[in-house]
């Protein structure tokens, strides 16, 4: 595999990840843009119990801790934002990752603002399998009851509260779990480029995974994967081709077009790209759901 | 007499946020959206009040040379922001407004115009950048460092024009949305959209206003930055967009008068907070403060509860 593929492959992978982490909150209708905060405390906490100047601890060991660290402070904090929701939701994430950053700018034991050395190293043989497991993860995870509860909420909170759904237990797993898988991805990151700085993980990053999420769409969990791959390889197929036709003002101001993209797929499929009924209609047999009877009311098919 | 120097210089950076910050809030108090296009159209007014300044244009600037002289050229600037931003305004309400009520209406049904505000944000930033370069872009000011003193307390000329300014361009605006028609309907829309379409408000007529109202305010206030701070680049809008919207919370959602205070407070803050704990330091009492005031009083100051409510 040549170099330049496997430095995209891992772009993608760790995108994955991360848009996976802010898919099952968003799957229950939380809009989730403290990505980076998560990410960030995910790499600085694995790569403090990985250093020689912290736990000193093997990398099997310290990608865990460092996720259950994330998911006890994602788990503290899930209660009062969760009390937000719509614009504030949205606010409140951001703010917190903004506090993240800020705080491990200024931890001295972590290297500051001059950003933190990593130990041990992860190559494309570790983080491919993790990534698949996660997404494996997360599709047997949208399967369980508590993922047909994310759903109901994200469809309608009320009428899930009245047929007897745990509203805010639900919401705190997703936003939890979301927030370890978040802490995973920014560990891998941390491990492969054996250098972390905070600055790195910024409101754009945040603003980027989310857009992944939205544009997969939120319904199925294939939209993250959709989302995510969309986001990684089309801005560099455009590359790729204006280069070799030799647009230079192409090549340099894909961007554009990417954004011009955006506008146009919320204007023609505002619900993001995978849809429960596209699922079903590509899915044939392999994949087709049970039917419920409300799906039919509202598809109108 | 430092302190009093920083808590001065506070308010003139307020002074930058306050507009802003009111741009954001008209949005939300109207539409109930977080418009990300917002920090474009400051950055995108900034840039072309440089470009236009500096004969850094794409195309035009012999005209624009011929027309003005290099003497007035700052006017021709901010003529070409204004117009420049206004059209776009348009462009933008075209793309995420009329997509706002989705199909089937569920929990994310907010986040499209959000999305496609942020579709905007990557388009005009990167627009910035394949045509100027993301390196900073300096002006020189039309109106040198004109400074006056009080007692040692140093006051920049310009900055304190630039602070009344936006705060007569906001004062009037409240003054509109008080008195006029306009007005009146844009409160309708803000307090109940499916009542003011039945009270004959023409909601698809009077959004496009909403629109080149936040779109001006935030060329505006682009164009002073230009002015004051000299240096701009493709991502200022970013920075002053995130301080504004902590503002901007501090004084409640949708409320006009509670973005100014919020905006200036803010301004004061950053100041004071670098001087005490340093650069470093600054971002924390700012976001610390913003978290807390979002899980205790979403509120705000002076908000009002109906926004994130089950509007449209």
């Amino acid at each position: 595999m040549s170099g330049y593929i496997e430095a995209q492959l891992i772009i993608l992978c760790l995108s994955i990840i991360y848009a996976y982490g802010i898919f099952l909150p968003a799957a229950s209708g939380q809009l989730n843009l403290g990505a980076a905060g998560f990410i960030t405390l995910g790499a600085y906490a694995s790569a403090w119990f990985n250093a020689s100047t912290g736990a000193e601890l093997p990398m099997w060991l310290s990608i865990p801790l460092a996720m259950i660290f994330t998911g006890i402070i994602a788990f503290a904090i899930s209660f009062p934002i969760l009390r937000t929701r719509g614009v504030y939701m949205v606010l409140a994430t951001f703010a917190f990752a903004e506090v993240v950053s800020g705080v491990a700018i200024n931890l001295e034991f972590v290297g500051g603002a001059a950003g933190f050395p990593v130990d041990d190293h992860a190559d494309v043989t570790v983080i491919v399998p993790v990534t698949i497991a996660v997404i494996l993860f997360s599709f047997y995870f949208m399967s369980t009851r508590l993922g047909l509860s994310l759903r109901s909420i994200h469809d309608d909170e009320s009428v899930a509260t009245l047929f007897g759904v745990n509203v805010r237990t639900s919401k705190v797993v997703a936003f939890t779990v979301g927030a370890m898988l978040m802490s995973l991805g920014g560990s891998l990151y941390g491990h492969h480029y054996n250098y972390i700085e905070a600055q790195t993980f910024n409101v754009l990053l945040s603003i980027y995974i989310l857009l992944y999420v939205l544009m997969g769409g939120t319904q199925t969990a294939w939209g993250p994967l959709i989302g995510a791959t969309f986001f990684a390889v089309v801005p560099e197929a455009l590359r790729e081709i204006a280069e070799s036709a030799g647009l230079k003002w192409l090549a340099e101001g894909r961007f554009i077009l990417f954004g011009v993209f955006i506008v146009l797929l919320m204007v023609f499929r505002s619900e993001g790209v995978m849809t429960r009924t596209l699922q079903d209609r590509l899915g044939g047999g392999l994949f087709r759901r049970k039917k419920p009877i409300a799906d039919d009311m509202a598809g109108g098919s | 007499m430092l302190i009093i120097q920083q808590l001065v210089n506070g308010l003139m950076l307020g002074g930058v946020y306050v507009m802003v910050a009111v741009a954001f809030t008209l949005i939300i108090g109207m539409l109930n959206f977080l418009n990300f296009t917002i920090p474009a159209l400051f950055m995108f007014a900034a840039v072309l009040m440089y470009a236009t300044m500096m004969g850094h244009l794409p195309f035009g600037n012999d005209l624009i040379l011929s027309v003005f002289g290099t003497e007035y050229r700052w006017v021709a600037g901010i003529i070409v922001a204004l117009v420049v931003i206004a059209l776009v305004s348009l462009v933008i309400e075209r793309f995420t407004y009329r997509y706002m009520k989705a199909k089937y209406g569920d929990a994310t049904e907010h986040a499209l115009p959000l999305v496609s505000s942020l579709g905007f944000l990557i388009i005009f930033e990167h627009l910035v950048v394949s045509t100027w370069g993301s390196d900073p872009l300096t002006a020189t000011s039309p109106f040198g460092q004109g400074t006056f003193s009080i007692d040692t307390i140093i006051f920049s000329v310009p900055q304190i024009v630039s602070l009344v300014l936006s705060l007569v361009v906001v004062v009037m605006l409240s003054v509109m949305l008080k008195a006029t028609k306009l007005g009146r309907a844009l409160r309708a829309i803000a307090e109940r959209p499916d009542t003011a379409i039945l009270m004959g408000v023409e909601v698809s007529r009077i959004v496009p206003v909403v629109y080149v109202i936040t779109g001006l305010l935030c060329a505006v206030s682009g164009i002073l930055f230009t002015i004051n701070y000299a240096t701009v680049d493709a991502y200022v809008g970013d920075t002053v967009a995130t301080v504004a919207i902590a503002g901007m919370v501090l004084g409640g959602l949708g409320n006009v008068w509670g973005a100014i205070i919020g905006g200036l407070f803010i301004g004061m803050l950053e100041v004071m907070s670098i001087y005490i704990v340093g650069a470093d330091f600054a971002k924390l009492p700012i976001w610390g403060l913003l978290l807390v005031l979002l899980v205790f009083k979403p509120t705000g100051l002076f908000g009002h509860t109906l926004i994130g409510k089950g509007k449209f």
